[in-house]
């Protein structure tokens, strides 16, 4: 209710604090961020350099506005005809014509000293500690740390905001569309590279606290760095156009202690080894039926529905591939339908989950194969 | 020639056939309104939508069909036209001609049009939608992953251009061929020479644009790879050619614009317009500069930084000449004698918002500050203010300028005032606060929103009903005008405009300069 008060305050007085230019920051300090009005200076000197050289043009074209508008509105009140003036005839004049053009031509040269030297800095990718690969899906991230030592851990990161949530059955949360399932986490006062591409079409991975915007392009591998030097959660979206659930690919970054980070890329190597482990397994149907609908959820319901219906996919519900042969049916999820949205799901998810959700498709939604498909029929598949 | 005095055909054929510069005008206008209406409603669906978080009405990818459509009805439906139309009626009787130079090319680059915005609409009712990947149609969005619409979209293209270069041509060679004796280039009103510019901006690239295209649609249907790295091409080739159109684009959208303003302000001010030649020389320099600064929009592609250097620096030199338009318009309202109807108030509308557009312009041509600003709704709003409170309110004031010349009547200044006044309140109701937003983080062409943007979106959707509602205002206006209005019987329907077109009787017969007029050297120019 207290929310809800503040939001139609906000809403009232929005458009003359607007005119003003006033709206301070500080009124929205009990909770964070909404309404916010100014680009986050964010938890890098990367991002404070963007914020100064933002602030700086910012009040230079104020200056500058206020003067022109100044001459603007005084001429507005005094030239008018109904206070019986007679117009001048004057049309031109080479001085002043010739200083309003030298002039702005140093303020630019003015502008331009402190912005090459950020983008300088911007550009600098030496020393990095850490690399990390960001590959962009439709819709969701992956993300792969590139580990000299040991093996590369990988995972894909997805919304997690229910669509109970976007389409107003449920109350939002305060992260709505802004949460994943497994964030991108990163140590603090760490140089991390990120290497940025894309499997299919053309994203973008911003997190405006990390000051990091860097399209992601299908064959093409971009670079970018960032520096954070605050511990705390940071959450950006994607920036390009991808389709129809661009505004559904967020990104979350967990900045974390060095320690802590330690930590994590330990566990997150001993989960990758079990799965390897759990892949030579053989499970059971209420096991993959449950793992299969974690799997569906996540990575195919945006398409193929929350029900088998279909969408943007086809219906899985009676759908003749998931009701046929059971090779047919782990070639199309394993390889995909090449120039279709229905991509190659092999190297997406590991063998135990391919498994699982071929079988919850071919035992859901009213279809009734009754049979099972085991990570060593993944496996085996993939090899031909 | 042969009949001096041959009045217009009778009914339909009269508009299918004509040849008449002011008859292909008029349908021009009328044309680009529908278009304006067409888009505006996809406006509204868009930000219907975006009223609340949450999805509501549409969903997320006829969210996007919308937003294309929008954007591609608006910018070569509504903008171009609207001023295609205008160059129609006013370029003949600037500059003392009896019509156009090619009157049958200048009927077909019409008559082309509207079966291509039809077309274009229809793949609204196909399998798999609209186009729905933007009006910048970036590959591989637009090859490998579209819609089968997207094949009509590149016909209606291609059509777009060939009737805007038909246009161009018309426009060149008759500004270079018909101005009447004694009319030299430097006495020529600015909104023919801002014209004369914008046409060979656009005969230089619209092929661009087809070449564009084309390449899509070798890579959709024969094979090729342009714009795939899987064989060997390269997405990011297409931004580049893309872009080598869209920035030259955006100042064929404002150019005649700043022509209109430049006819105007003087007018209203009662006073000869301010540094008539520098104006000439800053919009040639524009648009020499407009060739040279298209990678600004892509600065997070992953340039080398040499190249965003060179962007960055050619991008902000941009901001001299537009600064001089700026100042000169002041200079030329500075100990006028002012008085403010309809026109002269969208004119310091426009001169007021233009301004705060080319102030964004500027933010957001600084590379490193623009990796935070690109793609956000900051930049929605500064092509709004440029586009919307520079193009189309320019227009309007053209409109209400011109309106009693072309129709014999006046409009009602009343109702003038109050649709400027409703527009200038919702125009900014709905594009400051996407500053706002934008600077916060949130992404353009998103169908929902996080919370935190919620009272700022809620804001701009209100603005957008109110300055969408006050344009059915501007239609009837219109409208009582021609069938009703009071009639007005001066050549000079006011009495501080300058120029040839106030030398012919009101209403502007449908001949007009059939024997040149010979032009007064005291009359300078505008
Ligand atoms: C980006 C959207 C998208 C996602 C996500 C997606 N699919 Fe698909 N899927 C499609 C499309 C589109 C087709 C239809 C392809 C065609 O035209 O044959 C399809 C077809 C299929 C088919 C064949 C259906 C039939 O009757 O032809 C199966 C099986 C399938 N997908 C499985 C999956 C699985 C398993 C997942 C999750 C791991 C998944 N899909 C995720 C878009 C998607
Ligand atoms: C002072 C002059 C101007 C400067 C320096 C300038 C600069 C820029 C820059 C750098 C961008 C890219 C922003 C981004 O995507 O990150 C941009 C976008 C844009 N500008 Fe301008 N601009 C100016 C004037 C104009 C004018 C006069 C128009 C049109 C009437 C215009 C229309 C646009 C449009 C349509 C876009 C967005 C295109 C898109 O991505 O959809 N600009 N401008
Ligand atoms: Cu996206
Ligand atoms: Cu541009």
């Amino acid at each position: 209710m207290f929310l809800k008060a503040k939001r139609l305050t906000a809403l009232a007085l929005g458009p003359v604090l607007m005119l003003l230019g006033l709206y301070s920051a500080s009124t929205a300090a009990a909770d964070a961020k909404v309404n916010e009005i100014n680009m986050p200076p964010g938890v890098t000197n990367v991002g404070q350099s963007i914020f100064d050289l933002h602030m700086t043009i910012f009040w230079i074209c104020v200056i500058i506005g206020v003067l022109v508008f100044g001459v603007m509105f005084y001429s507005i009140y005094y030239h008018r005809k109904s206070r019986g003036v007679t117009p001048a005839t004057f049309h031109e004049s080479t001085k002043v014509e010739i200083a309003w053009t030298v002039v702005p031509f140093f303020i630019l040269i003015a502008m331009a000293v402190p912005a090459t030297s950020t983008l300088l800095e911007i550009y600098d990718f030496e020393d990095a500690e850490m690399d990390v690969l960001i590959t962009g899906y439709q819709w969701k991230w992956k993300y792969e740390y590139i580990n000299e030592d040991g093996e590369n851990v990988a995972f894909f990161s997805n919304l997690r905001t229910p669509q109970s949530e976007i389409y107003n059955t449920a109350d939002k949360g305060e992260h709505y569309l802004l949460e994943v399932d497994e964030p991108l986490v990163i140590p603090v006062d760490t140089k991390v590279r990120f290497l940025v591409t894309a499997n299919d079409v053309i994203h973008a991975w911003w997190v405006p606290e990390l000051a990091v915007k860097k399209d992601a392009i299908p064959g093409f591998i971009n670079e970018t760095w960032t520096q954070a030097t605050e511990e705390g959660v940071y959450r950006g979206q994607c920036a390009e156009l991808c389709g129809k659930d661009h505004g559904f690919m967020p990104v979350v970054v967990n900045v974390v202690s060095k320690q802590e980070y330690a930590e994590w890329m330990a566990a997150k190597q001993a989960e990758a080894a079990e799965i390897k482990q759990l892949m030579a397994q053989t499970f059971s149907m209420d096991e993959l039926m449950e793992r299969g609908k974690g799997v569906y959820d996540r990575s195919c319901a945006a398409c193929h529905g929350a029900n088998g219906e279909g969408g943007l996919g086809k219906a899985i519900a009676d759908s003749p591939i998931a009701t046929g042969d059971m090779a047919g049916h782990l070639e199309v999820g394993i390889n995909g339908v090449p120039g279709t949205a229905m991509q190659a799901f092999g190297g997406q998810l590991n063998d135990v989950d391919m498994a699982a959700v071929i079988t919850y498709q071919r035992n859901a939604f009213g279809n009734n194969m009754g049979d099972m498909v085991q990570p060593i029929d993944v496996f085996n598949h993939k090899k031909g | 020639m042969g009949d001096h005095h041959h009045g217009p055909a009778k009914g339909l054929s009269r508009w299918l056939f004509t040849t008449n510069h002011k008859d292909i005008g008029t349908m021009y206008l009328w044309f680009s309104f529908a278009m304006f209406i067409l888009g505006g409603s996809f406006a509204m669906i868009i930000r219907a939508e975006l009223f609340q978080p949450g999805m509501q009405l549409v969903d997320p990818l006829f969210f996007n069909q919308m937003t294309t459509l929008h954007g591609l009805v608006m910018v070569f439906g509504a903008i171009m036209p609207s001023f295609v139309g205008l160059a129609n009626w006013m370029i003949p009787m600037m500059i003392g001609a009896p019509d156009m130079a090619l009157p049958r090319m200048n009927n077909w680059s019409f008559w082309i049009l509207p079966p291509a915005f039809l077309l274009l609409a229809s793949t609204l009712f196909m399998e798999g939608g609209a186009p729905a990947f933007g009006w910048t149609f970036y590959a591989p969005l637009s090859t490998t992953y579209a819609a089968p619409s997207v094949t009509i979209f590149i016909f209606c293209i291609h059509v777009l251009g060939i009737s805007s270069i038909m246009g161009s041509i018309n426009i060149i060679a008759t500004v270079m061929n018909m101005r009447a004796p004694g009319m030299t280039y430097m006495k020529m009103p600015l909104f023919v020479w801002t014209w004369l510019i914008t046409a060979f901006l656009l005969v230089a690239v619209m092929p661009v644009l087809a070449g564009a295209v084309t390449m899509m649609l070798m890579d959709i249907h024969f094979g090729t790879s342009f714009f795939s790295a899987a064989g060997g091409g390269d997405p990011v080739l297409f931004q580049h050619v893309f872009w080598f159109f869209g920035h030259p684009e955006v100042y064929i959208i404002i150019l005649p614009a700043f022509g209109v303003v430049s006819q105007i302000i003087p007018a209203f001010a009662r006073k000869p317009l301010f540094g008539y030649d520098s104006m000439v020389y800053a919009t040639a320099s524009i648009a020499f500069l407009s060739f040279i600064v298209w990678a600004h929009h892509m600065y997070t592609v992953g340039m080398p930084v040499a190249g965003e250097l060179f962007f960055m620096y050619a991008t902000m030199l941009i901001a001299v000449p537009t600064g001089v338009k700026v100042f000169n318009w002041i200079s030329t309202m500075w100990r006028g004698a002012l008085t403010f109807e309809t026109p002269m108030l969208f004119c310091l509308g426009f001169l007021v918002l233009f301004t705060i557009g080319g102030f964004t312009g500027l933010m957001l041509s600084i590379a490193p500050a623009d990796f935070q600003y690109h793609d956000s709704y900051f930049v929605v709003a500064h092509f709004h203010y440029v586009m919307v409170a520079g193009a189309v309110f320019s227009m309007t004031a053209a409109v209400y300028y011109w309106l009693p010349k072309w129709c014999g009547k006046m409009y009602s200044e009343t109702m003038g005032k109050t649709h400027f006044w409703i527009s200038f309140i919702g125009f900014n109701l709905t594009f400051f606060p996407q500053h706002f937003v934008g600077l916060a983080g949130m992404p353009r062409r998103i169908p929902d929103y996080a919370l935190q943007f919620a009272d700022f979106n809620m804001m701009s959707s209100i603005g957008a009903f109110i300055y969408g509602s006050s344009q059915i205002l501007f239609l009837y206006n219109v409208i009582a005008t021609i069938v009703s209005g009071k009639p007005v019987s001066d050549d000079k329907v006011w009495d501080g405009a300058e120029g040839l077109e106030w030398t012919v009787p009101t209403p502007a017969p449908y001949h007009t300069f059939e024997t040149p007029p010979k032009v007064d050297a005291s009359h300078a120019h505008s």
